[in-house]
Order: structure tokens, then C-alpha cells, then sequence
């Protein structure tokens, strides 16, 4: 049985919670699908889910952008801007990863005829 | 000029690469060949500031840049170290593979594709340096983005038929990888709320241990694992490494494997210390444990091969075993007591990265001449290419061990600190693994030099004089080193670096 104060636990911090579904859903993904294209997008997934944990992890509730204007009020709750930049990196890390996996498979297809992972490990 | 440019040493052997990798495209619309040179101006230079930097430290100890003068924590630190020294190496050891990869490029690549090429050779070389002198966690991360989208380009840069297959079987594990790593980075943050090298080993030291500190340095081990090719995580290796064309797979094995080693030591000694909060016990047993299965399993599958160069692919894998050896027996309670055991490691990353760049490229100048790359196709190639078949089989030897040679002084250590820390186990482990090691290379060099020809064309020579002497200098130096300075190498570098690294007084 489930108490109410593991759901109120859950919810509370419902960002984590999805982005460990999000992470095991992209690693069933990447494991069972044979379509190379279809593992590539689990990677994907599994990205995502890294992305939302840290960008979540720098969030204050009622926190403001740290910047000082003169409608600040006195004593401001200031949101981390670092996850922000960070993620800001990985995503075009990311982006180019894919672009690069994208026109492996191209090449791949063109050399292989397949994107079955199945026979593509007949091939050998 | 020469104080000035030293003062900026650090950040110049950087940005040279990243700056002539972007140029090299545009260098080249005036001549496809120019990229070549321009390649090798660029890494003359790199060398030429890791060098002004290398006695900078000889003399004065680590150098620290600010990048924009923002100091530390909120700026991005560069320090050259003596971990970050490895990047001499890696200049070093850039320049001879450039040189022989000028003609090897030409006979395999299209024209179009060369200046493609070595932009993304000083990519992935820039990458590599970055890595080994950056204090900054997160810029480690994207230094090693840059040079692993680099390496695996290289990789699939050749029209072979499996050469994209091996490349995106590279690029899942690396960038499943790269995420455990990105998910570390994110941990140690949470904790700390700095993302300097420094400043972070400072406050994990106030902060103490917590589960938050311990899953980040497990996230950050098992990625680096993958990237250096320990044992369960190492079935991307054999095939990109043994595709790849001869130089990319003499850079691939022989440098950027060891950024994963560089990693491990900067994450585990010089970010949280053995002395610290966290107990390293179980980890360092753990990867002891996994490294006597990647020594044994790499030369275990390396005897069903026939293609020489996934021969020395798995090769590879089982000398990555022996340098998670060596980091895996260190004692954390003892500290003192395992110096032997790190300066083994240490010696390893570097006595490897010669042997086995020697070995590729020698095998690239057999399969260059002959088109061949089966070891039953080769037989009785030495008669015909003696100068290679020679250097080839002085980095087997010193590959195996045999005393005199550079390879013998870094196996050496690591059994010596086995024997240190009393765990016979594996002294016999990595003896056994020596043996079979040696089982195989016997084998190639009885193929090359003990059968009679039976493929092999009457015209097949030597391979031209610019891929002849990168080899040349190779061996040599194999034999060299091991011989007459590898005593004056330990007392000057890799002793103050394995002491440095344990945290003990000089």
C-alpha cells in the first residue's frame, strides 16, 4: 500500500520523479530497439531527462532573474543563473551530436543497406 | 616577448588549436595540399607554447591562467599542472603522426576530404589538451564533447564498408558517457556550488561526505571508464580503433584512451583526494577487480583475431587494464606506501601512448604498401619492409615488457606496487596477462618474418621516407628511453606527478 506521504513526497518533487521516468524510458529505448534511429532517440530522451534534473535543481520558488533594477525588492530571492548557462552548453553539445549521428546513419544505410541493429551484427 | 608569451603559455597552446582547426577550411580554398602544412605550422606552435609552459613549471611549480583575469571561482581556470604535462606528450606525439599521415591521407582520402581531415585532427588534438589543463569541471566536459565529436568524424571519414558502423557504435557509448559525466558534473554542483577544480576539493573537504558527493563520483568514474575502455564498457574499441585509418588509430589508441585515464586521476586524486571525506577503498578495489578482467580479457580476444590492427586494438584494451592497475592498487590508508603503483600508472599513460602509436603506424605503412591487413595475407612481409617490420616488432617487445625496452619500466612499477601492497593476486594476474600478451605478438612477428610469401606482390618496398621516419623516431625512442633516461624521466617528472597526485610532500 502506498501512504499519502510517499505521493505527497513524489509530488513535491515531481521534477526528479519525471526525469528518472524519462531517463529509464530512453535507456529501454536505446537497449531493446533494434531501428539505430530509434536507439538514437532514446539517447535523445536520456538527454532531455538530464537536462530537466539540472536546470530543476537551480530553481527557488518565487525567485527572481539576479539582475539589480530599481524595482528589486529589498531583500530579493535570486534563481541560480548557472544551471541555465550550463545547459545552454550541453544542448548544443547535444545538437551536434545528433547531426553527427544523423548523417552517420545516413552513411551507414548508404553502406550497409540496413539500420537494423540485428543484421547489422550479421555483417561482420 | 618570451616572459609575455610564457605568462599566456596555458591558454595559447589552447586556443591555437581551436583557432587553426576553424581556419584550416578557409586556408585550403587556396590549395587543398596547403591544409597539410597549415595543419603542421599549427601544431608546431601548440608544442612550442606546452613547451614554454613545461619549464615554466620545471622551474617554478604549476602555472594558473585566468581566463579575462576573473579569478577563480567565478572565472575559468586553466592550470598546467603536472597532470595537465601530459599535454607535451600529446603535442609531441601530434606532430610525428602528422607528419606520417600526410602521405598516408592522400593515398586514402579524396583530396576534398583532407582539408576535412585535419581540421578535425587539431579538433580532437585542442580537445585533448583542453581536457588535461583545464581546472574547470564543466570546460572539461565540453573539451571532451569537442574532441569526442572529432574523434568520431575521424573515424568514419574513410569510405570503407563498416567504418560508419564502428563510428556510431562509438558515438552511443561515448555519449551515453558524456551524459553520466554531464549528470556527475550536475551532482558535485549541487553540493558544492562551484564548478573550479580547486574550490570544489576545498569545500568537499569542509562539507564532508554526503550520498549526493559519492554518486557523483560514481556517475564520473563509470563515464570516464567508458571513455578509456575498461573492461564490460570496452566493445566500442576493437572496431573503431581497428578501422579507423592507420594515424586516427595511432591518436585514438594512443592519446585520447588516456583522457579517460586523466579524467579518473584528476576526479579521484587531484578534485576529491584518497585523504579526504570520501572513502576511496571500495572503489579503487573495484576497479583493481575490473582491470584484472580487462588485462585478461584483452589478450584473450586479441588470439582469435586475424586482422592485425584489431589485434593491437584489443591490445589496447588490456594496457588500459594495466593502468587501472596501477590506480587501483594504490592503499588509501596508505598513501606513502603506493608510490610505486601511481608512478606505474603514470609511466604506463606514457610509455603506452609511444609503444602503441609506434605499432599503428607501422601496420598503417604495412597495409599503405601492400592493401593487406590480414595477418595470413602478411606472411613474410619482413623480408620486403624491413625498416617497418622492425620498428614493429621493437614496440611488440616493448609492448610485452622485455627488459631494456620503455614498455618493461611502467609494468614494472605497477607489479612492484602489487607486491607493495601485498596483493599477490594480482602481480600473478598481470604476469599471466603479460604471458599471453607476449603469446600474440609472437605470433605477428613469426608471421612477418618466419613464413615464406605467398600473397604478396614482388613490387611491395618500403614505405616512403615521411612515413618511414615518424617510425623510426618512434622505436627509437622506445628503445632510448627505456635504456638510458628513464631514470632522469622519474626523478624529474613522473616522481613530483605521482607524489603531487597522492598528496605527499615532494
Amino acid at each position: 500500500m502506498i501512504n499519502n506521504e510517499i505521493i505527497a513526497k513524489a509530488y513535491s518533487s515531481i521534477n526528479y520523479v519525471v526525469a528518472v521516468t524519462l531517463f529509464c524510458i530512453g535507456l529501454y529505448a536505446l537497449i531493446i530497439k533494434p531501428n539505430l534511429i530509434k536507439k538514437f532517440m532514446g539517447l535523445n530522451i536520456i538527454e532531455t531527462s538530464v537536462f530537466l534534473f539540472i536546470i530543476s535543481s537551480g530553481l527557488v520558488e518565487g525567485g527572481i532573474a539576479p539582475i539589480y533594477t530599481k524595482t528589486t525588492p529589498a531583500n530579493p530571492v535570486f534563481v541560480n543563473p548557472i544551471p541555465q548557462a550550463l545547459i545552454l552548453t550541453a544542448i548544443v553539445v547535444a545538437v551536434s551530436t545528433t547531426a553527427l549521428a544523423l548523417s552517420l546513419m545516413i552513411k551507414l544505410y548508404d553502406q550497409c543497406g540496413t539500420l537494423n541493429a540485428n543484421k547489422l551484427k550479421e555483417l561482420r | 616577448m618570451t616572459t609575455y608569451l610564457t605568462s599566456h603559455s596555458p591558454v595559447l597552446m589552447e586556443i591555437i588549436f581551436l583557432a587553426g582547426a576553424a581556419l584550416t577550411p578557409i586556408i585550403s580554398l587556396i590549395r587543398k595540399k596547403l591544409a597539410f602544412w597549415w595543419a603542421l605550422i599549427v601544431s608546431t606552435l601548440g608544442f612550442y607554447f606546452c613547451m614554454l609552459a613545461a619549464a615554466e613549471l620545471y622551474r617554478s611549480g604549476p602555472l594558473s591562467y585566468y581566463l579575462g583575469g576573473w579569478r577563480p571561482p567565478y572565472g575559468i581556470e586553466i592550470k598546467f599542472d603536472y597532470l595537465g604535462a601530459f599535454a607535451f606528450l600529446i603535442l609531441l606525439l601530434n606532430i610525428i603522426i602528422m607528419v606520417y599521415s600526410k602521405k598516408y591521407m592522400e593515398h586514402e582520402i579524396s583530396e576534398d576530404k583532407l582539408p576535412i581531415y585535419y581540421t578535425l585532427v587539431l579538433l580532437l588534438v585542442g580537445g585533448m589538451v583542453g581536457v588535461t589543463i583545464t581546472g574547470d569541471i564543466f570546460n572539461m566536459f565540453v573539451f571532451m564533447e569537442i574532441l569526442s565529436l572529432a574523434g568520431y568524424s575521424l573515424i568514419a571519414i574513410t569510405e570503407e564498408r563498416l567504418n560508419a558502423m564502428a563510428s556510431f557504435k562509438y558515438l552511443v557509448m561515448g555519449a551515453l558517457s558524456s551524459l553520466l559525466l554531464l549528470v556527475g558534473i550536475a551532482f558535485i554542483y549541487n553540493v558544492t556550488g562551484s564548478l573550479n577544480m580547486a574550490d570544489i576539493s576545498l569545500k568537499l573537504q569542509q562539507y564532508g561526505a554526503s550520498t549526493t558527493a559519492y554518486v557523483a563520483v560514481a556517475a564520473l568514474i563509470i563515464g570516464f571508464t567508458v571513455k578509456a575502455a575498461m573492461f564490460p564498457v570496452h566493445i566500442w574499441l576493437p572496431d573503431a580503433h581497428g578501422l579507423a585509418p592507420s594515424p586516427v588509430s595511432a591518436l585514438l589508441s594512443g592519446l585520447v584512451i588516456k583522457i579517460g585515464i586523466v579524467g579518473i586521476l584528476r576526479i579521484v586524486f587531484s578534485i576529491y583526494r584518497i585523504a579526504g571525506p570520501i572513502n576511496f577503498s571500495y572503489l579503487l578495489d573495484v576497479l583493481a577487480w575490473f582491470a584484472t578482467a580487462t588485462v585478461i580479457f584483452g589478450a584473450f580476444f586479441a588470439f582469435f583475431q586475424d586482422d592485425l590492427k584489431i589485434i593491437l586494438a584489443y591490445s589496447s584494451v588490456s594496457n588500459i587494464g594495466y593502468i587501472l592497475m596501477g590506480i587501483g592498487l594504490i592503499s588509501v590508508s596508505n598513501p606513502a606506501g603506493s608510490v610505486n603503483a601511481m608512478l606505474g600508472a603514470l609511466t604506463h599513460v606514457a610509455a603506452h601512448a609511444i609503444i602503441k602509436s609506434l605499432l599503428f603506424l607501422s601496420a598503417g605503412a604495412i597495409i599503405y604498401k601492400t592493401g593487406l591487413r590480414k595477418l595470413n595475407d602478411l606472411k613474410g612481409i619482413g623480408k620486403k619492409m624491413p625498416i617497418t617490420c622492425m620498428a614493429l616488432v621493437i614496440g611488440a617487445l616493448s609492448i610485452t615488457g622485455v627488459p631494456g625496452t620503455v614498455g618493461f619500466w611502467a609494468k614494472w612499477y605497477v607489479i612492484n606496487g602489487a607486491f607493495d601492497s601485498g596483493r599477490l593476486f594480482f602481480a600473478i594476474a598481470m604476469l599471466v596477462g603479460a604471458l599471453m600478451v607476449f603469446a600474440y605478438y609472437i605470433k605477428i612477428i613469426n608471421v612477418i618474418f618466419f613464413r615464406i610469401p605467398e600473397n604478396l606482390t614482388a613490387e611491395v618496398d618500403e614505405a616512403p621516407l615521411s612515413m618511414l621516419i615518424p617510425i623510426v623516431i618512434l622505436a627509437a625512442s622506445c628503445l632510448v628511453y627505456g635504456l638510458f633516461y628513464i631514470n632522469p624521466m622519474i626523478t624529474n617528472y613522473f616522481m613530483p606527478a605521482a607524489k603531487s597526485l597522492l598528496g605527499l610532500a615532494m
